[in-house]
């Protein structure tokens, strides 16, 4: 998937490229237009300019049920208040993949178990909606995306709500997956140990692209995020970094 | 954290067995219901005179009791379930579309657009019968509906707007038909608006049984046809064009329909309360939430409550008859209460 020149509201002249199977992380301070650029890849927002590619063509002249067959979304916002049961927000996903006026197939719910059990939430299929915490709303969300089977999935702060275990296992999952992956994040640490790329974002312009350590530079993360890190070399460009309060914040 | 207790998974099975005893229910009530009333028939002699309409050799009951069960029970008991089935369906699709637990078919103001044709009809003498009447709220409804839509003008889709819109447009027709009434002045239009405001199927005839009947099937068709876009807004409009709907004309479709069926059955019956508001609700609790589902286990719900709704208005305190929506209003504010208590 490619942004090419994208511009909306804030966003000025995005482009960039997710290669097959990459983990692209989409960095910023609040405000920076990571969720604008979320929406705009995932075609819920069309650009003002630009064009968002998907295979080398324009997304927005591709039938929508073809692209709902290959890119998955999850929004940074669920219903608290759905009354549905994990499976049916579950099978949601297969919707792109049968005909409309076709019943849910066995072979749909087997996906659908699947998908929980590779959640680590096996068995909860009957549970409701409605009943589950924060973070494990967001962990079906996601495996909802992922009954999908989509070659793009798109994320608006998935860890957000998720304890700090299942924050580290969702990047190592997305970071193994052979899904390619766009996550609008929060955490720089995180992002810095596991995504293959990373597009660092400030007031709706790319400030650098590129791997972790290309990106991810003291002075940079000083001057985009205002605070200070210590940043050290892991294989394959990442990073690992500690981050601490900048003098002069208060 | 707690381990929860594992609950067993529903089969489709299962819901293909509720949904046939639905039906069966459903059939019951019908024969039974017809033999319910001031004169006492037999299922025998309701089955004679259904036999004898349909031109099979058996020998036709007397005029009056033929005349009991062909023309007045049969077409209103059957009145009663499609309206009943319609508006349970309009319910759940428009709870569904707009995220709004409290949406029902009046929505958009369709009911009160009724009352106001039908005083129209009465007071400027432009017609007489039930007939008129119910053309006269067919056209306010539409009219009704017309105005909501120009009041959310562009964008109109979108549930906020239609909603506001809706409650305006229900608020101004109200306001009109009080103002026509006291203008007038006659107890014949209060009745009448008494008759929209609270429902009844009184009037029921083949010809409404007809209308109602193509009305329904092809909304309801159209409705179930949309099952998985219903699912998918049930999570959200923004997940719902993420799986490859266009949330704007999905809801024009669904509204539309919705609203000409509304249209048609306000028409046939008044403005009868509760049943497309509760009937959803209660039914998600033992269908579960796929709209594949959940739409067929409204109609036979819906239908199935509105006969008994009505075999009850026209029975307990016979010979003079209750307004079918009291009775479910009666039915449904407790139903609704344990609803909440269970939701929470």
């Amino acid at each position: 998937m490619e942004a090419d020149n994208v511009s909306r509201r804030i966003l000025r002249d995005i482009t960039f490229r997710a290669p097959a199977g990459a983990f692209v992380g989409l960095l910023g301070p609040n405000g920076s237009g990571k969720s604008s650029l979320v929406r705009v890849l995932a075609g819920l927002d069309r650009p003002d300019g630009g064009r968002v590619l998907l295979d080398g063509t324009d997304r927005a002249a591709l039938p929508a049920r073809q692209v709902a067959q290959r890119v998955a979304v999850v929004g940074q916002h669920t219903p608290d208040d759905a009354d549905m049961s994990v499976l049916d927000v579950l099978l949601l996903g297969r919707i792109p993949h049968r005909s409309l006026l076709a019943p849910v197939g066995a072979g749909d719910e087997v996906k659908a178990s699947a998908a929980l059990v590779a959640a680590g939430l096996g068995g909860w299929e009957q549970r409701r909606w409605s009943s589950l915490s924060g973070g494990e709303r967001q962990r079906v969300n996601i495996a909802r995306a992922l009954v999908q089977e989509p070659e793009v999935l798109l994320l608006d702060e998935p860890t957000n709500h998720l304890d700090i275990r299942h924050r580290f296992a969702l990047a190592h999952d997305l970071a193994r997956s052979p899904v390619t992956v766009v996550a609008a994040l929060h955490e720089l640490d995180l992002a810095g140990q596991y995504c293959d790329l990373v597009v660092l974002l400030d007031a709706g312009r790319i400030v650098a692209a590129g791997t972790p350590g290309e990106v991810l530079t003291p002075e940079r993360i000083r001057t985009v995020y205002g605070v200070t890190a210590e940043v050290t070399a892991l294989p394959k460009g990442k990073v690992r970094m500690r981050l601490s309060m900048s003098a002069g914040i208060n | 954290m707690a381990k929860r207790e594992r609950q067993p998974v529903t089969k489709s099975s299962h819901t293909n067995l509720t949904l046939a005893l639905g039906v069966v229910a459903l059939a019951l009530s019908v024969a039974a219901a017809v033999t319910i009333g001031v004169a006492d028939l037999s299922v025998t002699a309701v089955m004679r005179t259904v036999a004898a309409h349909a031109g099979l050799p058996v020998r036709p009951l007397p005029l009056l009791q033929d005349s009991i069960v062909w023309d007045l029970r049969l077409p209103r008991v059957l009145l009663a379930g499609l309206v009943g089935a319609g508006l349970a369906v309009c319910g759940a699709v428009l709870q569904a579309l707009t995220r709004n637990a409290l949406a029902d078919p009046y929505l958009l103001g369709i009911s009160a657009g009724a009352s106001t044709g039908a005083v129209c009809v009465l007071v400027l003498g432009l017609g007489a019968g039930a007939a008129a009447l119910s053309g006269g709220a067919l056209a306010g409804s539409m009219v009704a509906f017309a105005v909501a839509l120009l009041l959310a003008g562009r964008g109109w889709t979108r549930p906020a707007r239609i909603l506001l819109a809706g409650v305006a447009t229900g608020q101004l027709f109200a306001a009109l038909t009080s103002l026509i009434v006291v203008a007038d002045g006659s107890p014949d239009s209060t009745r009448s608006v008494l008759f929209w405001l609270l429902g009844s199927l009184a009037a029921a005839s083949w010809p409404a049984v007809f209308l109602c009947t193509a009305a329904a099937a092809a909304a309801v068709l159209v409705c179930w046809a949309a099952a998985p876009a219903l699912d998918a807004f049930s999570f959200g409009a923004d997940v719902a064009q993420t799986l490859g709907f266009a949330p704007a004309r999905v809801r024009a479709v669904l509204f539309t329909v919705t609203a000409l069926l509304t249209a048609v059955l306000v028409a046939a019956s008044g403005a009868i309360g509760f049943v497309g508001l509760t009937v959803p609700h209660a039914v998600r609790r033992i269908v579960g939430s796929r709209h594949r589902v959940l739409l067929p286990a409204c109609a036979i719900a819906g239908a199935t409550l509105l006969i008994w709704a009505d075999t009850a208005a026209r029975t307990v305190f016979a010979p003079q008859e209750l307004p079918v929506g009291v009775v479910t209003a009666l039915l449904g504010v407790p139903a609704f209460a344990i609803l909440l208590r269970k939701k929470e």
